[in-house]
């Protein structure tokens, strides 16, 4: 499979990363590099092998359902850009 | 050319836990903003998500209550995009294996019933809320939602009118109370669905173009919106147009739908296994517990009821369709001690059409299941007809008092001495010779004129059985 300098840019837009034609270029080769590697793995047979979803094979530990935070706001707006009446202020958004 | 409509559903229900899905931030409603957004809540760098076990409980709850597969083994997937009120840049949900695989539900569509296939359910966290107009040129961000826990319970495309849809979401969403999953209070957004619909030419196989119908928070706009989208739809095919895949909005102004955004492609969210969470694991003893703490579900009680008290299969539906009024059904009959069908009559009769008239629930009826049953007990033992019975029925709901109350102080007793009877009939039939002689002709009606005389002789407190057994007998 071989990605085109258009696919570098949409999957750069979907990640909200701003690339320059040079930057988009170079990122073509590496990205094509890697694909590479991983055309080489699908060469192998996995058949009958369950994928797996982690590298660790364990299982997910539950937590009660018991309330272990309170309200930390002030501590946390702290480092905020701007905030106003408890909200974190950001830059407008228009659906 | 005649089309059909194909609609699926995707409910979000937001799970009735204390905490959030993946930290131990209170998720009650209504709290001043940010005061229940914690680190994980706000995804400050290095937190990780712990998953709520009660969260768990509550799919499989769910999974049990539509006759699903529950998945031994499920994984969570960031649904990666961007918005100010997802601070991590993706949701925590589950995509390939999700924990509650293929069940059904059947619906009950005027008189017939009709079988939703679940295809799925899945855990995943509610993101946050944009609250504009703060600040010009800003949008303030509350993130006390974020990492709420929901259900999201999708259909397959089975439904095929705005009708079978609402009769569908209407039972899920008393299904989801029943079982106590749930609060399904749909104005704080504790229940919001997701409509797809598309159209295609009656006869044919291949599904149309789907436009979806995002966040609608009543049934009333459901039926508007689908209704709306489904003519929309067909007059833009007939005009030679095509349709575009799209997410609409329901302005409930206008009853119209409008093109939010075009839809983006399924893998533009760059769906992967979440490598902060664990599979997760549910064994046959875990389902076993759960299923311990199961209520009763609508299904069984609407059999048991038919059996059990005797009910028309109508009857049991409409008792059981949701757990409140199941359940003052039934103490209305431990109450009452009488026969079934009488109580379901006005369960289903007078006290759903006083709520209804009302807007209330039948938690809050005045009329309590134990005053009903007083009153049921005075028809039953003959005390007042089944006509008198609504005029105290209606003084019971404005609150004078119970049964026996009213019956004593308006007077109400019937009159059931067949002496009594017999004098008002002679009075009546001396009185009325025309009508006499009419009946004796062979006009039926007549005698229907001459009960009305006898029950208005005895200002409706005789009892109409009696006087029509007395009429019959005396101009036989």
């Amino acid at each position: 499979m071989s990605l085109t300098i258009n696919d570098v840019k949409r999957i750069a837009h979907l990640a909200r990363i701003e690339v320059s034609e040079t930057e988009a270029e170079a990122t073509l080769v590496k990205l094509t590099g890697i694909l590479g590697l991983i055309e080489e793995m699908q060469a192998i047979d996995t058949r009958g092998i369950a994928p797996m979803s982690h590298s660790q094979d364990v299982v997910q530990r539950l937590r009660a359902d018991v309330v272990t935070s309170g309200n930390q706001r002030e501590y946390f707006q702290k480092i905020a850009p701007a905030v106003e009446d408890g909200l974190y202020l950001v830059p407008k958004v228009i659906e | 050319m005649q089309w059909e409509v194909v609609i699926g559903l995707e409910t979000h229900t937001q799970l009735k836990t204390n905490t959030k899905i993946f930290s131990g931030a209170s998720i009650k409603y209504g709290a001043e903003p940010n005061t229940q957004a914690d680190e994980v809540s706000i995804a400050l760098p290095g937190v990780l998500p712990v998953l709520n076990a009660e969260a768990v409980r509550c799919a499989i709850k769910f999974g049990l209550a539509v006759n699903a597969e529950i998945a031994p083994r499920s994984i969570f997937a960031r649904k990666n995009y961007f918005y100010p009120d997802l601070p991590k840049g993706y949701q925590i949900s589950q995509y390939e294996l999700p924990v509650v695989g293929k069940g059904s539900l059947t619906v009950q569509v005027g008189d017939q019933e009709k079988t939703v296939r679940i295809t799925r359910a899945h855990l995943e966290e509610d993101a946050g809320k944009s609250v504009h107009g703060a600040q010009e040129g800003m949008s303030g961000i509350d993130l006390n939602r974020a990492g709420t826990p929901l259900l999201e319970i999708v259909t397959e495309p089975d439904m095929r009118s705005a009708a079978e849809a609402v009769a569908y979401a209407k039972k899920l969403h008393e299904l989801v109370q029943w079982i106590d999953i749930c609060d399904g209070n749909m104005q704080e957004g504790s229940f919001r669905c997701d409509v797809n619909v598309s159209v295609r030419p009656k006869g044919t196989e291949k599904l149309g173009t789907r436009r979806e119908i995002k966040n609608l928070n009543s049934f009333k706009f459901m039926q508007q919106a689908i209704e709306y989208e489904t003519q929309w739809q067909i007059d833009t095919l007939e005009d030679g147009g095509t349709i575009q895949q799209a997410t609409v909005l329901f302005n409930p102004e206008t009853g119209e739908t409008r093109a939010m955004r075009s839809k983006e492609e399924a893998n533009d969210y760059l769906y992967f296994p979440d490598p902060d969470l664990l599979p997760l694991a549910i064994s046959q003893a875990d389902i076993n517990a759960v299923k311990a703490t199961m209520p009763e579900l609508p299904e069984a009680m609407k059999s048991r009821f038919e059996q059990q008290y005797g009910l028309p299969a109508y009857d049991a539906a409409a008792i059981t369709a949701s757990k409140p009024m199941a359940d003052y059904f039934v103490s209305t009959i431990q109450a009452f001690g009488g026969e079934a069908k009488q109580a379901s009559n006005w369960v289903m009769g007078s006290l759903s059409a006083k709520l209804n008239e009302a807007g209330l629930e039948v938690i809050n009826s005045p009329v309590s299941a134990q005053a009903l049953a007083g009153l049921l007990k005075r028809i039953a033992d003959n005390t007042i007809s089944g006509k008198m019975a609504k005029d105290v029925f209606e003084a019971m709901w404005a609150g004078e008092g119970d049964a026996d109350d009213i019956i004593a102080k308006k007077g109400l007793k019937q009159v059931s001495d067949s002496g009594a009877i017999e004098a008002i009939v002679d009075q009546v039939l001396a009185a009325n010779a025309v009508m006499v002689a009419e009946y004796k002709a062979g006009k039926e009606k007549a005698f229907n004129g001459l009960v009305g005389q006898c029950m208005k002789a005895s200002q409706g407190k005789a009892n109409p059985a009696q006087v029509n057994e007395i009429l019959k007998k005396k101009l036989a």
